[in-house]
């Protein structure tokens, strides 16, 4: 039995006893069941599984540490109101918002950050890294690192567009809806419907093979597609509100359509539709980036996360992770919205009780 | 008749009681520090307003504590000679259904839909072994007969949606009897019924509590309900005890100011108005009215409302008294009649309604919660309608707000830049009013805006609107179910039933027979303090001639009578 | 019981209309192409005589209401005309494909089906625990990830670092049934993935809400023990949820496949839909779409249609 072997497990139990001590219950059984794990897959797997499991542990703390720091520093320079809400954020969020922060960071600062041209081609194709390219080349010779910094401007630039047409649409739509009901309302229930009868990838697979995959080509697909979803939920958060007694008071002051979306509606809807936004947002992002995977996004040679998976997918025959890195960047963002999100939604739900 | 404590064994001892609750991230006391003791047999009422923490003593009494909630550890709460809070949850859960039973305020939410009634009446026996499956339902029979559910022997063969509200309320204590426990907890079990269903599920209870002896604790805010159920009577205020008594006592000699002030509340009386020397400000002609292709709410409705005048408009859920009111704001257009205002026709539709004709009529609500838009100030909550109607801006604006606030006896300079949220509920309410009043009606339409209230609070406003009433000169459409607001505020009655109008006329030939059947059955209904109410009444007229069978054997037509005849 | 049937009809009546909307829908958004559609197919070197006869194969002499109708009566009797690309008949290019794609959508839902409504059911009951905490952080995990990112993690560790299953799904006529389930582990595994991620978090979101009844509390109160508070009182009243959940996943399942089976190079509808629209070959891209929006259509409507069938009011009406 190794070294390392011996250590990790008193480690483990050492932690598992401190916990068991200081009675922090969760803890405890957190850190002891992952012992009970470690035991079988030590078993099975030995010392290299072993190895795996405190890498990923390894990695999963120096998150924490980076969104526990992230979320201080963030409540020092916000306002009063805003850090007292933040202080009740989970680390979880907090590690969404430092994802967030760093893709706009990499996004807004491209040109400078990336050491070479998007499409500058500076090495044989899959030449591997050195130190001139930190993730080596891909399928044409041309620095992985610098596509990966360029490919957060195209591929999250092009979903946040695409979101954000398709949220102003489908918003607008539902609180006039929601206003005005009547055959307005149900006219445009019936249509939401019919879109999303329609799987959303078919429904873009659909319109890229008659339209041809060009970047507006893909903006209005998406929002076609999306818009009814934003729709569909800025109805139902708007018809809890317009039943309210106050929407009532309003129109019979006379008020007009616009006043009451603009004064009356839209300030008691803004928590839910700000988290749908982050919601749809993730939906949007997946679908095109997986659009370009299957070579029907953005068109080479501009960088794109989904194409560059496509692009070097062979490697991962020979073992290499280059493939991954912009696959594993999609789902970083993704998961860092979500988690955001998902804080936003038990927040408000909190209120609610 | 007075109960005697020293007869019996102590059943329930509750020593320093403190229930926390979970809000904001901290641990907060909900309950701090009760003491109760209920002997074998005793009925206690549990009495206070909204937040005094009643019902979750309720659940404590049980040993149990509501998801986000917590008994604190020095709290001691003893059953029968049993520590509950030391007991481990098997223990605790072998009383409850047993020897504790529970009756929750809404019995329609309260029985599990997929089920039949007797099958979850019969799960406590089956369960604990105490009878055979027919044996149990036989007895679940025997209860539902002694609770006189109609149809006894066929009733609980059906799902709770088939039932009605009343008789599930019976029926779910009639399970909470099932084991015949030595306890159960009623927890507002008739607040959400209609006066006339109220009385039969009262009396219901209190039979089937007498023939057992089972001791219970009822928990409830009002008052005269209370007086009619308990031997003794403990009042609570924000967690805490206010004091402790025998009814007869607490009604007439409470010793608390709390107490005291709880007690008087139905003083307030307006004189009566009437309509000599004034002009007709709204007339409700013939109208019927339904909601698309519904059936008809307003069949035939006709009254008049004279201005500086307040027109009680008195039925039961469902009886089309709301309906009434948006026939009159024009959000529901009638299908028949028309609505004068001043001699002259208004338009059906609100829409239609011209800026003028909008300020005149303007409308209080029940909930003040969902009144105000809790996202927006107070001042513009007060001031847009200042603003819309009379063009007012700046400095004048301004002032008006400031100068509504003082009528509604708010401090301007406090409430100026608040929201809704940070306000209690009358203050809410006051705003409300404040809003009406800043369009300069003539008319406000006032929904229920009471009931959602304490009492205390609930006179305040009553007082207020008076007030403004004989200053602003202002007519009030005040629509209740409450026949005691009716007494204190109205000049005039209209009493409606399945939505026909079946009585109308001046408050004080209302109170005075002879009446309309059912506006004698209304007023019969409604429990009174004085403790010997419901004997005296079940003794006089007869429990046939009350509650749900006796309203629907009333007619709108029929030719008003005197009481006695009965 | 005649309450429940109209409104059964009446959802399958409603899922019918639909279904032809979305069928004019995918018929008429080709016309909408800008230009001929032949000129277009065949790009700018066509000549004059290659343009003509494609325009007569595709019988685009006939007004565009004429050729729908053709269209639909073809499709319901599961014939969709020609491929422009390969001449073959679309239904010998999909049809075989279809029934991979299905057994691969079943492989995966019959494994996560059973095994995500459990974990669901268990991370409920035990919520706000840690368990909970961390099942929620892991779902949300899988269900960021895009499908290729896991599936080619699961490439790398499973068949090239370990080299336990196969990377490519091909498939080969005679092969055994087990040889086959080992073929696709890799691609049904991905789905099972994402599926019982997302299918997990709705079942654990289905649950709490109905714990919270006040019926749920009253059982409580009466004594009852909590597994048959679960079993008796939570169940029966779970199935309309949960029916709703599968069949919503299962919905999923069927676009989700789309990425895979490209990831594994496997030989089902959604590869052959993806090479359609490279090479913009209308008829089997219609022919696809049509069938997945159907498929789709049928899901939503056994979700809705269970819902219905299980709810105690309507089954027990006044």
């Amino acid at each position: 039995m190794s070294i390392f072997v011996i250590a990790y497990y008193s480690l483990l139990l050492i932690a598992s006893c401190l916990a068991a001590f200081y009675n922090q219950r969760s803890a405890f059984l957190l850190v002891f069941s992952l012992t009970l794990v470690s035991f079988i897959v030590g078993i099975i797997g030995g010392a290299d599984a072993l190895k795996f499991i405190a890498a990923i542990a390894a990695a999963i703390a120096l998150a924490a540490m980076v969104s526990y720091a992230f979320r201080e520093f963030v409540i020092i320079i916000v306002s009063n109101e805003m850090a007292k809400e933040l202080r009740t954020a989970p680390l979880t969020a907090a590690f969404g918002m430092f994802v967030i922060f760093t893709y706009a960071i990499a996004g807004i600062f491209a040109p400078w950050i990336a050491p070479f041209g998007e499409a500058e081609v500076i090495a044989s194709a899959f030449a591997p890294a050195d130190e001139n390219m930190l993730l080596g080349a891909d399928q044409l010779g041309r620095d992985m690192f610098s596509r990966l910094i360029y490919g957060t401007r195209n591929s999250v630039g092009l979903a946040l567009t695409a979101t954000l047409l398709a949220f102003f649409v489908g918003a607008f739509l539902g609180l006039l809806a929601a206003t005005k009901g009547g055959f307005l309302d149900n006219f445009l229930g019936r249509v939401a419907d019919v879109i999303m009868s329609i799987p959303s990838l078919i429904f873009a697979l659909l319109m890229l093979s008659i339209f041809g995959p060009s970047m507006p080509v893909i903006i209005i697909a998406v929002s076609i597609i999306y818009a009814p979803r934003v729709f569909r939920l800025t109805r139902a958060v708007a018809g809890d509100v317009v039943v309210m007694d106050y929407i009532e008071a309003a129109k019979l002051r006379g008020e007009g359509t616009w006043y009451l979306i603009r004064r009356e509606i839209l300030p008691n809807s803004t928590a839910p539709l700000v988290a749908e936004f982050g919601l749809e947002f993730c939906f949007v992002f997946l679908l095109v980036a997986g659009l370009s995977f299957l070579g029907l996004g953005i068109q080479p040679p501009t960088a794109d996360w989904g194409s560059m998976v496509r692009e070097n997918a062979t490697l991962i025959s020979f073992g290499e992770i280059t493939p991954l890195i912009p696959a594993a960047a999609i789902a970083l963002l993704t998961v860092g919205v979500n988690f955001v999100v998902d804080w936003m939604l038990h927040r408000s739900s909190g209120l609610k009780e | 008749m007075p109960y005697d404590k020293t007869k019996k064994d102590v059943l329930l001892k509750i020593r320093n009681l403190k229930i926390q609750g979970y809000s904001d991230e901290s641990w907060v006391d909900i309950i701090k520090g009760v003491d109760l003791t209920l002997h074998r047999g005793e009925v206690m009422g549990l009495i206070g307003e909204s937040g005094a923490g009643k019902s979750t003593i309720g659940a404590a009494a049980m040993g149990y504590a509501r998801d986000g909630t917590r008994i604190s550890e020095d709290s001691s709460i003893e059953f029968d000679g049993m520590e509950l809070t030391t007991a481990t949850e098997g223990e605790r859960r072998a009383l409850r259904g047993n020897r504790i039973a529970y009756v929750a305020q809404s019995a329609a939410a309260s029985f599990n839909p997929a089920h039949k009634i007797i099958d979850q009446h019969t799960e406590g026996p089956l369960q604990y072994r105490l009878k055979k499956r027919m044996e149990a339902q036989e007895d679940a029979i025997d209860l539902y007969n002694r609770l006189r559910l109609p149809n006894p022997d066929e009733i609980g063969f059906r799902y709770p949606h088939q039932v009605s509200g009343g008789q599930l309320q019976r029926a779910m204590t009639a399970m909470a009897m099932s084991c015949r426990p030595d306890l159960i907890i009623f927890d507002e079990p008739t607040t959400a019924l209609d006066v006339t269903t109220q009385i039969e599920v009262l009396a219901a209870i209190r039979d089937i509590v007498d023939q057992f002896d089972t001791a219970a604790l009822y928990i409830t805010h009002d008052l005269a309900v209370v007086a009619q159920m308990a031997d003794t009577i403990k009042v609570l205020l924000k967690g805490e005890e206010v004091e402790e008594g025998s009814t007869a006592e607490m009604m007439s000699n409470p010793k608390e100011e709390y107490t005291k002030s709880l007690w008087a509340v139905r003083s307030f009386k307006s004189p009566q108005r009437s309509r000599e020397g004034r002009d007709c400000l709204i007339s409700v002609k013939n109208v019927d009215a339904a909601y698309s292709a519904g059936p008809k709410i307003l069949d035939d409705i006709s009254f008049d409302i004279y201005e500086g005048m307040t027109v009680a408009v008195v039925g039961e859920s469902g009886s089309g008294k709301s309906t009434a009111a948006r026939v009159i704001t024009g959000l529901l257009p009638p299908q028949k009649g028309e609505v004068l205002f001043k001699g002259e026709p208004f338009p059906a539709d609100y829409r239609n309604r011209n800026k003028e004709q909008l300020r005149q009529c303007q409308m209080i609500y029940q909930m003040a919660d969902t009144a105000l838009n809790p996202k927006v100030k107070i001042s513009e909550i007060i001031g847009r309608p200042a603003r819309f109607y009379s063009g007012l801006k700046g400095a004048a604006l301004k002032a008006r707000v400031d100068e509504l606030l003082d009528l509604i006896e708010l401090e301007p300079s406090q409430y100026y830049n608040r929201y809704p949220p940070e306000l209690s509920g009358g203050q809410k309410q006051r705003i409300g009013i404040a809003r009406a009043l800043a369009a300069e009606p003539s008319f406000i339409v006032c929904d229920e805006v009471t009931s959602a209230l304490d009492q205390l609070v609930a006179e305040g406003i009553l007082r207020l609107l008076d007030r403004l009433q004989d200053e602003l000169n202002l007519a009030y459409m005040f629509i209740t179910h409450d026949l005691a607001t009716v007494r204190s505020i109205a000049d005039e009655v209209v009493v409606m039933q399945n939505g026909k109008v079946v009585e109308q006329g001046p408050k004080d030939e209302m109170f005075k027979p002879p009446h309309h059947p059912y506006t004698d059955l209304l007023l019969s209904s409604v429990p009174e303090m004085d403790p010997d109410w419901l004997t005296t009444l079940l003794e006089e007229r007869g429990l046939e001639n009350l509650g749900e069978s006796a309203s629907k054997q009333i007619d709108p037509e029929d030719d008003k009578i005197m009481p006695s005849d009965a | 019981m005649g309450d429940i049937l109209g409104l059964v009809a009446k959802r399958l009546g409603l899922g019918l209309v639909i279904l032809l909307v979305i069928s004019v829908i995918i018929f008429f958004m080709v016309e909408l192409l800008p230009g001929d559609i032949a000129e277009a197919v065949l790009g700018q070197g066509a000549t004059e005589e290659n343009v003509r006869n494609l325009r007569e194969q595709m019988g685009l002499n006939d007004p565009a209401l004429v050729r729908y109708f053709d269209w639909l009566k073809g499709a319901v009797m599961l014939d969709f005309g020609r491929s422009i690309v390969t001449q073959e008949t679309v239904m010998s290019v999909i049809g075989e494909r279809f029934r991979n794609t299905l057994f691969l959508a079943t492989y995966a839902a019959v494994i996560a089906v059973p095994f995500a409504i459990t974990l669901g059911v268990v991370v409920a009951l035990l919520r706000n625990s840690i368990f909970d905490r961390v099942a929620n952080v892991l779902t949300l995990t899988s269900i960021s990830s895009p499908e290729f990112f896991l599936g080619y993690i699961l490439i790398l560790f499973f068949s090239v670092k370990w080299g336990m299953f196969p990377a490519i799904a091909s498939l080969s006529d005679g092969m055994s049934f087990w040889e086959l389930l080992e073929r696709t582990f890799l691609p049904a595994l991905t789905l099972v993935l994402v599926v019982t991620a997302h299918m997990m978090r709705m079942t654990r979101a289905a649950i709490i809400n109905l714990l919270a009844s006040p019926y749920i509390e009253m059982a409580r109160l009466k004594g009852v023990p909590p597994w048959r508070v679960i079993v008796r009182h939570a169940l029966p009243n779970a199935w309309a949820p949960i029916i709703n959940v599968i069949a919503l996943n299962l919905a999923y399942l069927i676009t989700g496949v789309v990425l895979v089976e490209v990831v594994f190079v496997y030989p089902g509808i959604g590869q052959a839909l993806v090479d359609a629209v490279s090479k913009r070959d209308f008829p089997v891209v219609q022919a696809c779409c049509l069938i997945f929006a159907a498929t789709f259509i049928l899901l939503n409507l056994a979700a809705d249609v269970g819902a219905i069938l299980t709810n105690p009011r309507l089954r027990h009406p006044k």
